[in-house]
């Protein structure tokens, strides 16, 4: 059953670097309550579009609603609570786990209680012996895990994962694709998900959109596209010919 | 000094013009432009200053010491201009930064008024907070692209820009004091100030001139702590748009 409460709707989005096209009028929606994965080739404009719609980047044409706001209206230090991003590599804040999950609200003076930061990590599945450990001090999965926390304290209506599972083993994908999937049951935010790995999408079987050349070449259910077989670009792109 | 010495002393510059030859350092056009351009400088400045210590008018002065903050800031701008308005930030940083010590000196006698003593100390002072507002812009500019991921995971988690700069703030305004601190630290152990030693040179007190060097010493350091500081406050906030997003030009 196709979720109706629209959280994100992006409208006719451009974004140039220097001059040139990273990705041209993209429109999309994102409902309560799904994963929409983002599948594209590497350097085909997904980071940007999550850069935008985070507000680190500012689009060139279109305009991006939040709830039915158009986000030009909303103060960026807000609607960067409210859009939340995971970043594909973590940046390391300093201080112990629990202070780093601490940050958003703190930024926004807020105290979260310890409990509520327990609660966190174990819904990111964060060892919560973790707490105070050192944030330099931890592996690469326990990092990603930590930036979700981060984010998710911040009690975002929308979360951005970009390429969540990169540079981990492949039980760790797993794990980490499980945990997604766990977030999305219990919270009610819409998730929007990168990556360029199509196996993974597969995994997800979840509403896809097709990013390559900067333009979206199909919106759909993964399977239903892979199978279908009217859009030449679109079966290019699943034989790997992007 | 004989003309003779002073040829001759300008065989250390070839020295290290050749040092570098032989490390490939390629720093040899820096070294012979930079040395020609001193060469000329103080020759032309030393006869300004012939005709400018026969004029007793504070307005000339004020005009001169402007004018050396001016030349200061297109210097010191330039190691900061991938941040937008350096050289203004760094005119506003070593006018406001020089100007008040100076002032504070001129008031309470320090610096007696006149040509022959506000030229050269005030080019001093302002030669000084140069150099701190220099280094702080460099290592503003180092800092916020090293920390760059850092800024934006910060900023990502709705922090303002103040509090996404932090940890690139407290950097620039410490590294713009260091010379000014180990000037402190070294003076007096490892080399004798100019101020002084000219003074006991030409027969002065040496406890005079102790005095006298230390107010100096203590006008330098708060012009190198107000120029970092104001200089820093200005440019981490020009670092980032109106959107709090993280911009720096192209070098």
């Amino acid at each position: 059953m196709k979720p109706v409460n629209s959280l994100l709707k992006v409208c006719g989005v451009s974004f140039s670097r220097d001059g040139k096209f990273i990705f041209k009028n993209i429109s999309f929606e994102l409902f309560a309550g799904e994963i929409l994965i983002l599948l594209g080739p590497s350097g085909c404009g997904k980071t940007s579009l999550l850069r935008c719609l985070n507000r680190l980047e500012s689009v060139a044409e279109g305009e991006i609603f939040l709830q039915g706001v158009p986000i030009s209206r909303i103060t960026s230090p807000d609607l960067r609570r409210r859009v939340g991003m995971v970043f594909q590599t973590s940046a390391d804040l300093l201080g112990t786990v629990e202070e780093s999950i601490s940050v958003g609200p703190s930024l926004n003076q807020q105290k979260i209680s310890a409990h509520a930061v327990t609660s966190l990590m174990e819904k990111v599945g964060l060892d919560t012996s973790l707490r105070n450990r050192k944030v330099s001090g931890l592996s690469t999965g326990e990092h990603q895990r930590l930036s979700l926390a981060q984010v998710l304290a911040n009690e975002p209506q929308v979360l951005m994962l970009d390429e969540p599972t990169s540079g981990l083993d492949p039980t760790a994908v797993l794990t980490v694709e499980n945990l997604v999937q766990k977030l999305n049951a219990s919270l009610k935010t819409g998730i929007l998900l990168v990556t360029h790995d199509i196996n993974q999408a597969v995994r997800f079987n979840s509403r896809t959109l097709v990013l390559a050349n900067g333009e979206i070449l199909a919106d759909g259910n993964i399977q239903e596209l892979i199978n279908s077989s009217q859009n030449l670009q679109l079966q290019k792109f699943f034989q790997g010919q992007f | 000094m004989e003309n003779q010495a002073l040829v001759f002393s300008y065989i250390l510059v070839m020295g290290t013009i050749g040092l570098s030859w032989l490390n490939q350092m390629h720093l040899e056009k820096e070294i012979i432009l930079s040395s020609l351009r001193a060469t000329g400088q103080l020759i032309v400045a030393g006869f300004l200053l012939t005709v400018i210590f026969e004029i007793e008018q504070i307005e000339i002065f004020s005009f001169i010491l402007l004018f050396m903050c001016l030349v200061a800031a297109r210097i010191s701008g330039g190691r900061g201009k991938e941040i937008p308005s350096s050289y203004s930030i760094a005119f506003v940083g070593i006018l406001i930064g020089s100007l008040l010590p100076f002032t504070l000196l001129c008031i309470v006698g320090v610096i007696q008024m006149g040509a022959r003593f506000m030229i050269p100390l005030g080019g001093m002072v302002i030669g000084n907070s140069m150099k701190a507002s220099s280094v702080a812009l460099n290592r503003l500019v180092a800092e916020v692209g090293h920390q760059r991921s850092q800024i934006e995971t910060l900023l990502s988690l709705g922090a303002s820009v103040r509090q996404a700069a932090r940890t690139v703030i407290t950097p620039a305004i410490k590294a713009g004091l260091i010379p000014t601190l180990d000037t402190m630290k070294s003076v007096g152990l490892v080399h004798l100030p100019g101020i002084m030693t000219g003074y006991i040179i030409a027969g002065g007190d040496p406890m005079t001139a102790v005095k006298f060097q230390l107010a100096i010493i203590y006008m330098l350091a708060g012009t190198s702590g107000l120029t970092c500081l104001v200089v820093t406050l200005l440019a981490y906030k020009k670092c980032f748009n109106k959107q709090l997003q993280l911009r720096l030009l192209e070098s």
